[in-house]
């Protein structure tokens, strides 16, 4: 068996035994593991957890941090709630478009970063918020998502 | 009340083990093991607490419908509902990030008051900062039995749906399944997790109650004003020059909340304010004129608004109400989870009109026809989150209504692109484009 299949075991006996309770953290350790949900993984999946795949892909596409499309190795979320749009989120976008060169939605040519634009972080007093590879970056400007931008595709 | 900070569940904020235990850390929660779940369930009515989350709900009276194992012989669950969505309020991630063990603390008494041995914190996905700290703080009391006592706690992470807050809806993610609102009755207290009784609270009443235990119930109850006891941390954020979490006394004036120096501070670069949505952008909005109010539930509630989850969003004169209306509207059609027709389809609705109205190819007819499908989802829903946003957005038609008519009339946005949420690009709008697809 798979290293993900034991670690998806792990988090089962954090459960009531008979409950499908860990599916989130198991589709989240599959995604950690191979960077987005394809079909086989959503199998993998159904298979540690004794469920079905239609099953398991029904409960990963109701949740927008479950990616059932490919992603790139790095994600940038650029908050554009009311507190950060306030803030100039659009503009911070705008430059992470910019100097990625890819619109909000889609991957850079090179498969570095996916762009995306995400509903309200919960850190509205220090916006402009932008989630990089999800961790939090607070007061983003324009200037800041040159340079993240340039750390991303460096690195 | 005084504009004043107050700070109790912030006070001494520390995320290491050893300092929050020399400040008095988990002695509450060893008084509390030597105290009957009734008599901290006593203490708890007696400190006037609603719960923090948004509803208001007595914490007291919730715990005392849990029923005895008696009457249902099945086990007891707490669940902490740390599921922070609502746009303008980020309290709770500060609550977590800088008082990790008061919160925990709160958690394991609150389990004790409803005789639960099994505590599941449902922390929203996106919190990895606050997630973080959390799995360091429960690290730290690995080999400490004295303050985790027989109880099992699990950090169980969300992964991206606003509508995970809405506590039935939380339960069924937690079991496994699409976060989507149950039908009431059986309300969680009978019938919650694993169809046994549950308690559901928010992070911040969590992080409260083992201050009420420390100051004593009565003290407590002398903090804030009528129906709006204690204190209570207000998210600020917006134009404002301070954006941040500052904890007060209910009753404090709403415009010194904003105005204050080392509160908000006032409104930044000379401009001034023009409306403020008081308690996330679920609540109703006030104008500049309507912030002579206290910021408690009574006075709040005389204006037909709410502190709901204590974000205050502050809007100064360039921000368009309609661009604002399609940006709140856009929001909810994203987070609807599609259960109930009127929320699935009204939160559509009212999105592609707003959208129609701010280009400035609406008729007034449309105008009418956007206040009808607001009323159509209006208490037709098995869950409060197209009812408010259709509340929110009905609001601002109602208190803005020369500026909507404007956009009909001058057939174009007034505002354009002066205002700050102008065509600012909603995950909706980005999910409707056509997939680009990725590289191999």
């Amino acid at each position: 068996m798979s290293e993900l299949h034991d670690a998806i075991q792990l988090e089962r006996e954090k459960y009531p035994e008979g409950t499908r309770s860990a599916i989130l953290p198991a589709l989240r350790l599959a995604q950690e593991e191979h960077g987005w949900l394809s079909p086989d993984v959503i199998r993998e999946v159904a298979d540690a957890l004794e469920l079905t795949p239609a099953y398991v892909e029904s409960v990963a596409t109701f949740y927008d941090q479950f990616h059932t499309t490919p992603v790139g190795r790095h994600m940038v979320e650029v908050c554009t709630n009311v507190s950060c749009a306030l803030y100039g989120a659009q503009q911070v976008l705008e430059a992470f478009e910019g100097a990625l060169g890819c619109r909000a939605g889609e991957t850079t040519d090179d498969g570095a970063v996916t762009l995306l634009t995400i509903e309200c972080l919960g850190g509205c007093g220090w916006g402009t918020v932008v989630a990089v590879d999800e961790h939090y970056r607070l007061r983003v400007t324009p200037e800041d998502a040159v340079t993240i931008s340039e750390e991303l595709r460096g690195g | 009340m005084a504009a004043e900070v107050k700070e109790l569940v912030l006070a001494n904020a520390t995320t290491s083990l050893p300092e929050y235990e020399a400040s008095g850390g988990y002695a509450q929660l060893a008084r509390a093991r030597t105290m009957t779940p009734a008599q901290i369930t006593e203490e708890l009515l007696g400190s006037e607490l609603r719960g923090r989350g948004g509803a208001f709900f007595a914490t007291g009276r919730k715990w005392s419908f849990v029923p005895s194992k008696e009457q249902i012989p099945k086990p007891h669950y707490l669940v902490v509902n740390a599921d922070e969505s609502e746009p303008g309020s980020f309290k709770d991630n500060e609550i977590m990030s800088r008082v990790p063990h008061r919160f925990i603390e709160g958690c394991y008494i609150t389990a004790h008051a409803v005789d639960s041995t099994n505590i599941f914190i449902y922390i929203r996905g996106e919190y990895s900062g606050p997630y973080e700290i959390l799995v360091a703080a429960l690290e730290e009391l690995r080999d400490r039995p004295d303050i985790r006592g027989d109880v099992s706690l699990v950090l169980h992470r969300g992964a991206g749906a606003y509508i995970c807050g809405e506590e039935t809806a939380l339960i069924e993610s937690l079991e496994g399944k699409r976060g989507q609102p149950r039908s009431k009755p059986p309300f969680p207290a009978i019938s919650g997790l694993y169809a046994s009784p549950t308690v559901v609270n928010n992070v911040e009443t969590m992080a409260t109650v083992p201050v009420i235990l420390a100051v004593g119930a009565a003290e407590y109850a002398k903090l804030g004003v009528d129906n709006s006891r204690g204190t209570r941390v207000v998210s600020i954020s917006g134009h404002v020059v301070n954006g941040g979490n500052y904890e007060i006394e209910p009753g404090i004036l709403l415009r010194d909340l904003i105005y204050a120096e080392h509160l908000g501070g006032g409104i930044p670069d000379g401009h001034r304010l023009k409306a403020v949505i008081p308690g996330g952008s679920s609540t109703v909005i006030l104008t500049a004129d309507e912030i002579d109010v206290g910021y408690d539930f009574d006075s709040l509630a005389k204006l037909q608004t709410a502190m709901g989850s204590a974000g205050v969003v502050c809007l100064d004169e360039r921000v368009c109400m309609v661009q604002l209306g399609v940006r709140v509207s856009e929001f909810y059609e994203h987070e609807s989870c599609g259960k109930c027709t009127p929320c699935r389809e009204g939160t559509r609705w009212m999105t592609a009109i707003l959208r129609k109205l701010e280009a400035g190819d609406a008729t007034r007819g449309e105008l009418d026809l956007l206040l009808d499908v607001c009323d159509r989802i209006n208490g037709k829903c098995l869950c409060p989150l197209g009812e408010t946003a259709a509340l929110a957005v009905a609001s601002y038609v109602a208190k803005f209504r020369e500026e909507f008519v404007a956009h009909i009339d001058e057939g174009r946005c007034p505002f354009g692109d002066t205002s700050p949420l102008d065509h600012v690009l909603a995950p909706v709008a980005m999910h409707a484009r056509e997939p680009a697809g990725v590289p191999a």
